[in-house]
């Protein structure tokens, strides 16, 4: 029989940090941030089907980085958990706080108890109100803790750099244009300092927006109005012309992805 | 146990499990005692006096500009208790999602219920999945859900829905009844339900043609509401004094749309102008 080497509780949790943290910073980004009209989340994903950015309810939506089976399971687990409690009181009880605590419980848990081993994961719930006051983004890390963020937020590989450039020069009450074309130019800054290109179909975008006539305010942006947001209208007038014209574009259950027939990279779906 | 501290600590392993993309299956393996058909009833004696919703009509149509069909769903707005009038103004035709309705006959709160899980579990099964259902598939499962209520349908509190929708694959509106074991029959047409549906659906037989537009549809179904009222006590026709219309709504490929109070009572009182001419609505010919 062989006695086990005394590990101090320090270094066991250091030793599992580093490994989540790890296993984080090896994916790419996503970035999340208030405009005008709500909330934008920007992910570099070149998958049509295996989304990081994705509806909970009404108001609330969440963007993850990391291991796709260990978020994809907190995703659907948060789906119930909304389901349920809407189901239960009301849809107006379901609240990105309620839902964010139950993440941080979640993932606390599983990050101290020795007998699993840490999710590798990081997420964003955010969730739109009625005004942008009332906006609330909440950033989750790996040990459970949670962050509360205002303006925009990154996770994912390189955070710290795309999150730094991006707050510099985050406005309030952006447009949506100019926020995307600021996430997808945060997003492209690599660890050495250069530049990369992203094209459209290398984009994740998707929108809670405060403006949508529907009881649910998720929404994902595809296909040829995204392509116009970021060639960026440069009259304000244009800008409104393009963003009436994505509200017609992907009406309907297009919210989920599937029922927007101008993707480009639709043929990929499933 | 596990369903009442759900939301006092981390998730619980069921919801953490994959599996069904189902929130009914999840319901039922998870906190089955909030389904409804896992509340059993008391045995009583006589029929239960509730609220009772009465009159559902739908109708297709594919006659608007360039071809461009849909569906139409209405109800009238009342409920009756035996010999009273529980409500007048209640609803009973929902968005079941964005490409479908349900309007619903039977006992009230059941049927308000069902209504509110099968939402529910088309919205679940959406995020989910990150795909709609089709329609066939919406109306298996509403069949299912009628079949867990067929305890109490035995006990007199039958819950008999009306669903329609269009069908993205096919592109046109389509429409579904169902009996109270949950057995559904797709209609061609028109269909109704409830107590004033025999007159409903008489007074449609006479009136629908597939080649109508929607508007025309729109005033077939409340024509067809207002036979079901002048013969069915049960059923409440357009009240002008307190401003009460039928609830109708339309489903095109553009998705479904409630009528405004206004749109619905313009057409309602197009009706009731042409009744005061001729009473009992429009002729057909004999041959």
């Amino acid at each position: 029989m062989t006695t086990p080497f005394y590990v101090s509780p320090q270094q066991a949790m250091a030793d599992r940090a580093e490994y989540a943290r790890k296993g984080i910073a090896r994916g790419r980004s996503v970035v999340v941030l208030q405009y005008a009209d709500g909330v934008l989340f920007v992910a570099e994903n070149p998958s049509r089907a295996l989304h990081k950015v994705s509806e909970i309810y009404d108001r609330i939506a969440f963007a993850a980085v990391g291991k796709y089976n260990e978020f994809e399971n907190l995703r659907i687990g948060g789906v119930r958990y909304a389901d349920l409690r809407g189901y239960t009181y009301d849809r107006t009880d379901v609240t990105a706080r309620g839902l964010a605590n139950v993440y941080a419980q979640t993932l606390g848990t599983i990050f101290s108890s020795a007998g699993e081993k840490p999710y590798e994961v990081e997420l964003i719930v955010a969730e739109v109100g009625e005004t942008p006051e009332d906006d609330q983004i909440y950033r989750l890390p790996h040990d459970g803790s949670i962050v509360h963020e205002h303006g925009s937020v990154a996770i994912g590989g390189n955070a710290d750099q795309i999150g730094s450039h991006m707050s510099r020069r985050h406005e309030d009450a952006m447009t949506l244009g100019a926020a995307l074309r600021l996430a997808v130019e945060s997003l492209t800054r690599d660890g050495n300092g250069g530049e990369r290109q992203l094209t459209a179909d290398q984009l994740e975008v998707a929108v809670l927006d405060r403006t949508r006539p529907q009881r649910r305010k998720f929404q994902r942006i595809v296909g040829r109005p995204l392509a116009r947001l970021l060639e960026g209208g440069t009259t304000a007038a244009a800008e409104e012309e393009d963003e009436a014209a994505d509200a017609a574009g992907a009406g309907g259950p297009g919210d989920t992805g599937s029922g927007t027939g101008e993707a480009p990279g639709t043929s990929g779906e499933d | 146990m596990a369903a009442n501290s759900h939301d006092q600590g981390r998730l619980p392993a069921a919801f953490l499990t994959p599996g069904s993309s189902s929130f009914l299956d999840f319901l039922s393996d998870h906190a089955p005692e909030r389904l409804p058909s896992g509340r059993g009833l008391p045995p009583v004696k006589g029929p239960v006096e509730a609220p009772h919703g009465t009159t559902i009509v739908a109708a297709t149509y594919s006659g608007g500009p360039d071809g461009s069909g849909g569906v139409v769903v209405a109800g009238d707005r009342r409920a009756t208790m035996g010999n009273l009038i529980a409500q007048r103004d209640i609803e009973k035709v929902f968005p079941a999602d964005d490409y479908s309705a349900v309007g619903i006959a039977g006992t009230a709160g059941l049927a308000v219920e069902l209504v509110k899980l099968f939402q529910l579990e088309l919205e679940h099964f959406e995020k989910v999945e990150g795909a709609v259902l089709s329609l066939e598939g919406k109306a298996n499962r509403l069949s299912a859900m009628i079949r867990g209520n067929l305890g109490m349908a035995m006990q007199g509190l039958a819950v008999i829905p009306l669903l329609a929708g269009w069908d993205t694959d096919q592109e046109k509106g389509r429409i579904f009844s169902y009996d109270v074991t949950g057995g559904r029959s797709e209609e061609y047409g028109f269909a109704a339900v409830g107590s004033g549906s025999l007159f409903a659906r008489g007074a449609l037989k006479k009136l629908h043609r597939e080649d109508l537009t929607g508007q025309q549809a729109v005033t077939a179904v409340i024509q067809a509401l207002y036979d079901a009222a002048d013969e069915d006590s049960a059923t409440g026709g357009p009240d002008v004094s307190r401003r009460i219309y039928p609830i109708v709504t339309v489903i095109t490929e553009d998705g479904f749309r409630k009528l405004s109070e206004a749109e619905v009572a313009q057409s309602a009182r197009a009706v009731l102008d042409g009744r005061l001419e001729l009473p009992n609505g429009p002729q057909a010919p004999v041959l």
